[in-house]
């Protein structure tokens, strides 16, 4: 055999085995099968070598060595516990003095019965303890956040949780502090521990420590049924562990997907659940002959809708929001296609214009599997347009964040400002308010360097007119490669099934022409406060409205047929992410007569004796040309400013309802000005600031941020005080509230 | 063995501590010579002397300062380790107060050699008065010149850094003392990269102690033939030997290592009157204690690792027949679980287990099984723990019980204040009050 100088000879418990150069001692006995019990070590995390759990026999060292921190050297005669005894007291050791101050609550410990100390006690430790003094304690538990919980007697101090904040999410607010026994995690008395990604900590904690407001004292591991599950929050598309007890989804885990979110994902993945459970609508809805929702039967139900649409037929708009499979998008784009004959489709439940239309029919749509997040990682550099990563898909922003701090790719981001997670990518603002965002990406080509340059450009670009006509070019121009990000689960999914107004009105328009040219409604999950112009008015403007919905809401009080669909943890589907890679999963609380879009859509089709077909849309349609839309010019008049706005990834958003510390831990709303603008305002820092649009206003403090882009003003959209849901690029008036 | 003083030599001079003083007597003429000879020159100079690092491990200092990278196009740093935290050792704390400007004329010349423009002093911050006076020296060579940009005009630039601790003991580990120095707490680093390559800054650097760099200006001045004139031959050079405990003159002594004990303990003034030595350790709390028949054990690296000590700081206490054994090897302990820093498993919960066993002991409810325990406990720290504190606190139990097993058998059922009246140990005891 030959042996390269990228490989190395070494030998576990007699076992000679070829390895890569610079692979960690316990990487290799893993790969032979055999494991050594640790706890610091962590695959993804740097080596620490604190624990001493996983101490081996090195031939030629007199003393046991940390198989997690020691990197193989050629010839290396490693023995572990199974053929060194040195190695199997040393580890017998470490474990009992674990042990002498660990608390015996097992049985009330949320981690009893998953927990690696428990598990590898059994493995490694004694059965009789040799502690006979006072175990140490604290008053338990504290709040690390809302959501996170410590008991610090069950810690052992192996800093995942600390280093997890510190190296994978960039967010270093918990730390260890303290010394010898007295060491815990802490926070800092004035910053809380605020991250996207607290709940990860809890995951990794290899004993009970740290543990959810949410889940704790709420399951016992070995009561529950674990499936893996797809996240329906944003497109990112993690792989997601759904643990569920009497059919009620107990928590959810970052689950392992290397290819997507390695072994990580964000709160509100985690946490955001319980809007599966609550006040769901369980019957079919009608108008009675007074015109109130009355419960009915569901072939009555469909008997109506299906009588409703046909007479509306063409003159229907079919508005199916961003949270649907691919297989209930198919039947919503058959449904309005081949039934209702309509092209007035359009998943889009956000300011769009028609010139991102024609940039996602001729970029996106149908494309398949080109940029992936490995992608990402090798990147010479990023640039981002329209989008914010870490609130906008978070695990774009940790593979961005990685790829900064390993390969230093080189993040650019056109943005009114330098946001917080564009620092935690080491990233470059390349500053421009809603108005000069065409012209910087006119102007970055010297960031971008043929293939190994990526362009991320989000759905708020749809907001500029003229930045997807400027970023199709600046991709064609510099060979860079080009992804698109939209922010829900469902939206890259739909799009590519068809829901997208090819000959037809946009969500917008459809909107608008509702009472007029559109006579009927066929309405998804859309919320009013996304869309651009009045749902509400147009619901009560159109002949017949019906709604597809999970729970009640302003649609659905509005709406005349109400067919309640399944939830996600109901029923079985496919996200397609942003890199257009199947997310499936299955029905984990299936419940009786609870059924999917699909089958809803595909009975109605059934009363009108038509069938839904699944059909490659993108083959056959002739792609509308893609033309820059002229610019905004209305006139910023004194005490006005150019609104730029996202959304925080913790927001109002309908499906983060029913989870208090999740809430908790979201960011407080702020508005942000450029000292030059602040002054020309006459606006302090600190101040309490208004921001509004004719009887739409916002109110919070002001933090006046350099290196802003003038003449514009930023706060987020759909957050808790501050509902101003408006596009970017709208004037609006900015002042301080009056005392 | 006669007393050679060198870094003490003029302490009892008024002014011994101001540049005037050190300047009187050769002071700032080594850094000079050394700037003539040349960086490479001096690193072979201090490796031929033999000269050991004086802050415990006995370390080659030349070699130390060859593992600095050169031509790496990177900063270089110097750090000096003032430390000094061991239980029983004060020798750098004197002599910072009496001759602070020889260790900062060995820091220019230590700095020139492994070229380094950064030097950082790492003081202990609860000795406020050791502070500002290694301060005032600091000013005292940049008025003088001696510090600053380009030296004397030799092109050579040296800005040096006071920095005082917040006083912990790990921050004598010496990666523990960058991360502190750096502003993060005191924890050590995980090694390799070693300092030498990733230190301060992550940059090569090179931790070295107070009286080691001390040591520099008198072997340049007077040549490796002289220095290597003291001593053995493994363990060459004079030492600053630091006399505590139940002795007549307690004090600094310096002497040739090789000197034996009991020669020191003469110089000292022998023990108490009325008085005998019961055991006695080399240097510090941190290595194994001995038996008054080992008195004549000469104090060098290797004559007292063949009795089963180590040399350590070089800082001898000397304990009598008052002491209750029970009582100091407690004590110590009850130290080591104090200032664990708590990074790894073996030293954080072994030394709080350790004192929790030895508190009963002291109390007179220990069992004999517990003796085979603390055994086992210290067996699972030595070599189990992430740096040397760990070890060190596994150090002083089982020494004692190889020489006082009886102690801790009585201490089963009597408590060591019973055994033994804690009054009698005291300074003041006999005394009248």
């Amino acid at each position: 055999m030959t042996v390269t100088t990228q490989t190395v000879m070494v030998t576990v418990d007699g076992v000679a085995v070829e390895v890569p150069a610079g692979t960690l001692v316990i990487r290799v006995a893993e790969m032979l099968g055999t494991a050594i019990p640790r706890f610091c070590d962590h695959p993804l995390l740097e080596p620490v070598a604190a624990c001493r759990m996983c101490l081996v026999e090195i031939e030629g060292q007199g003393k046991p060595q940390p198989s997690c921190a020691i990197v193989v050297a050629d010839g290396m005669v490693i023995k572990t516990q199974h053929t060194s005894e040195l190695a199997e007291k040393a580890q017998a050791g470490v474990m009992e003095f674990l042990l002498i101050n660990h608390p015996l609550d097992c049985p009330i410990c949320d981690k009893g019965g998953e927990c690696p100390l428990q598990n590898q006690a059994m493995t490694s430790g004694q059965s009789e303890t040799r502690f006979l003094g006072t175990k140490r304690t604290f008053p338990k538990p504290i709040n690390v956040s809302a959501q996170v919980l410590l008991d610090r007697e069950r810690c052992v101090s192996c800093a995942r949780c600390t280093r997890f904040a510190d190296e994978i999410a960039g967010d270093p607010f918990i730390e260890l502090l303290e010394r010898g026994a007295n060491q815990q995690v802490g926070i800092s008395e004035d910053q809380p521990f605020d991250s996207y990604f607290s709940g990860n900590t809890i995951q990794i904690c290899p004993v009970g420590a740290l543990t959810s407001a949410k889940y704790r004292f709420r399951s016992r591991p070995f009561d529950l049924v674990s499936a893996p599950t797809a996240c329906e929050h944003c497109a990112s598309g993690c792989a997601l562990r759904t643990d569920v007890r009497r059919n009620s989804v107990m928590r959810r885990l970052a689950w392992d997907a290397p290819e997507v979110n390695e072994e990580w994902n964000c709160d509100k993945g985690r946490f955001a659940f319980p809007y599966t459970g609550q006040a769901r609508l369980t019957q079919p809805l009608v108008r009675d002959a007074d015109g109130n929702l009355v419960p009915t039967s569901w072939p009555e139900a469909l008997r109506i809708a299906a009588a409703g649409l046909a007479k509306t037929g063409a003159a229907t708009g079919v508005l199916t929001g961003g949270r649907v499979t691919i297989e209930d998008a198919h039947a919503y784009a058959s449904f309005a296609r081949d039934v209702l004959g309509t092209n007035d489709v359009d998943f889009r439940a956000r300011p769009v214009s028609n010139e991102e239309t024609a940039f996602l029919a001729n970029y996106v749509a149908g494309t398949p599997l080109d940029v992936t997040y490995g992608d990402l990682e090798t990147a010479t550099s990023v640039l981002l347009v329209g989008f914010e990563p870490e609130d906008e898909s978070p695990i774009v922003f940790l593979r961005l964040r990685k790829a900064a701090l390993k390969a230093n790719t080189k993040v650019y981001s056109v943005a009114p400002y330098a946001s917080a997670g564009l620092a935690k990518m080491k990233g470059k603002l390349l500053v421009a308010g809603p108005r000069d965002e065409v012209t910087v990406i006119n102007n970055s080509a010297a960031n971008l360097s043929g293939r190994d340059s990526i362009i991320l450009v989000g759905e708020r670009a749809a907001q500029t007119p003229g930045a997807l006509k400027a970023v199709a070019d600046l991709a064609q121009a510099t060979g860079a490669r080009l992804a698109w990000i939209p922010r829900r689960a469902g939206d890259r999914g739909a799009l590519d099934a068809g829901l997208l107004p090819i000959g037809g009105r946009n969500t917008t328009d459809i909107i608008s022409a509702t009472g007029t040219k559109v006579k009927g409604l066929l309405i998804g999950g859309v919320s009013p406060e996304d869309v651009v112009g009045d749902l509400l008015n147009a619901i009560s403007q159109a002949d017949f409205v019906v709604s597809l919905e999970t729970r009640h809401t302003e649609v659905t009080a509005l709406a005349d047929v109400v067919l309640p669909v399944a939830v996600v943890t109901e029923k079985n589907g496919t996200f397609r992410n942003w890199e257009g890679r199947d997310r499936s999963f299955n029905a984990v609380t299936p419940m009786p007569g609870s059924i999917s879009d699909a089958a809803v859509l595909g009975e109605i089709a059934n009363e009108l004796d038509k069938d839904l077909s699944v059909s490659d849309y993108w083959a056959s349609v002739a792609k509308p040309t893609l033309v820059a839309e002229s610019p905004v010019t209305t006139a910023i008049s004194s005490g006005q400013a150019v609104l730029s706005t996202w959304r925080h990834l913790l927001d109002k958003g309908a499906l983060q309802t029913g989870e208090p510390y999740l809430a908790a831990t979201s960011r407080v709303a702020v508005v942000r000005l450029s000292p030059a603008t602040a002054q020309a305002l006459d606006l302090q820092d600190g101040a309490s600031t208004t921001v509004s649009f004719a009887d739409n206003t916002a109110t919070a403090l002001l933090i006046i941020t350099a290196e802003m882009a003038d003449d514009v003003v930023w706060i987020p959209a759909n957050s808790e005080g501050s509902s101003l849901n408006l596009p970017s690029g709208s004037v609006v008036t900015v002042s301080q509230v009056s005392k | 063995m006669t007393l050679t003083p060198v870094l003490s030599a003029h302490w009892d001079e008024a002014d011994s501590y101001k540049i005037s003083g050190y300047q009187r007597h050769g002071g700032y003429t080594a850094f000079k010579k050394a700037f003539a000879t040349g960086p490479d020159e001096i690193i072979s100079i201090v490796k031929d002397s033999g000269l050991r690092g004086r802050g415990g491990a006995g370390f080659p200092t030349g070699l130390k300062w060859s593992f600095v990278p050169q031509g790496d196009n990177k900063p270089h740093y110097l750090v000096i380790n003032a430390d000094e935290s061991e239980p029983g050792a004060c020798k750098d704390t004197p002599l910072m107060m009496a001759n602070p400007h020889s260790l900062i004329e060995g820091i220019i010349i230590a700095a020139y050699a492994m070229r380094a423009n950064h030097a950082f002093i790492y003081i202990r911050g609860e000795i406020p008065h050791v502070f500002r006076r290694v301060d005032n020296a600091i000013r005292e060579a940049y008025s003088a010149g001696y510090l600053g940009k380009n030296i004397m005009g030799s092109g050579f630039d040296l800005e040096v850094v006071l920095h005082a601790g917040a006083g912990a003991y790990i921050c004598g580990e010496e990666t523990a003392l960058l991360d502190s120095l750096e502003g993060r707490r005191g924890q050590p680093r995980l090694k390799p990269p070693f300092p030498a390559v990733s230190g301060l800054y992550a940059s090569p650097s090179c931790v070295n102690n107070v009286e080691t760099i001390a040591n520099i200006p008198y072997l340049i001045n007077n040549g490796v033939e002289w220095f290597r004139s003291f001593g053995t031959e493994k363990s060459p050079g004079f030492k600053l030997f630091a006399v505590s405990g139940h002795v007549n003159r307690p004090g600094i002594y310096e002497a040739p290592l090789g000197i034996t004990m009991r020669e020191l303990l003469e110089h000292a003034g022998g023990v108490r009157n009325g008085h005998r030595v019961k055991f006695w350790l080399p240097g510090g709390s941190s290595v194994p204690m001995l038996t008054p028949d080992l008195l004549d054990t000469p104090l060098t690296y290797e004559d007292i690792a063949a009795a089963g000590s180590m040399l350590g700081t070089g800082t001898p206490m000397i304990f009598d027949e008052t002491t209750s054994v029970v009582r100091a090897v407690t004590g110590w302990i009850s130290f080591y679980k104090h200032e664990s820093c708590g990074k790894c498993t073996p030293c954080r919960e072994g030394t709080w287990w350790l004192s929790d066993v030895l508190h009963r002991f002291e109390a007179g409810h220990g069992t004999e099984s517990d003796l085979d325990k603390l055994i086992d406990i210290c067996e699972q720290i030595a070599g189990r723990s992430f740096c040397a504190l760990g070890d060190a606190a596994a150090t002083p139990f089982p020494a004692a019980l190889k020489y006082f097993r009886d102690e801790f058998i009585q201490a089963t059922s009597t408590p060591a204040n019973v055994s033994y009246d804690p009054i009698a140990a005291t300074v003041f005891a006999g005394a009248s009050l």
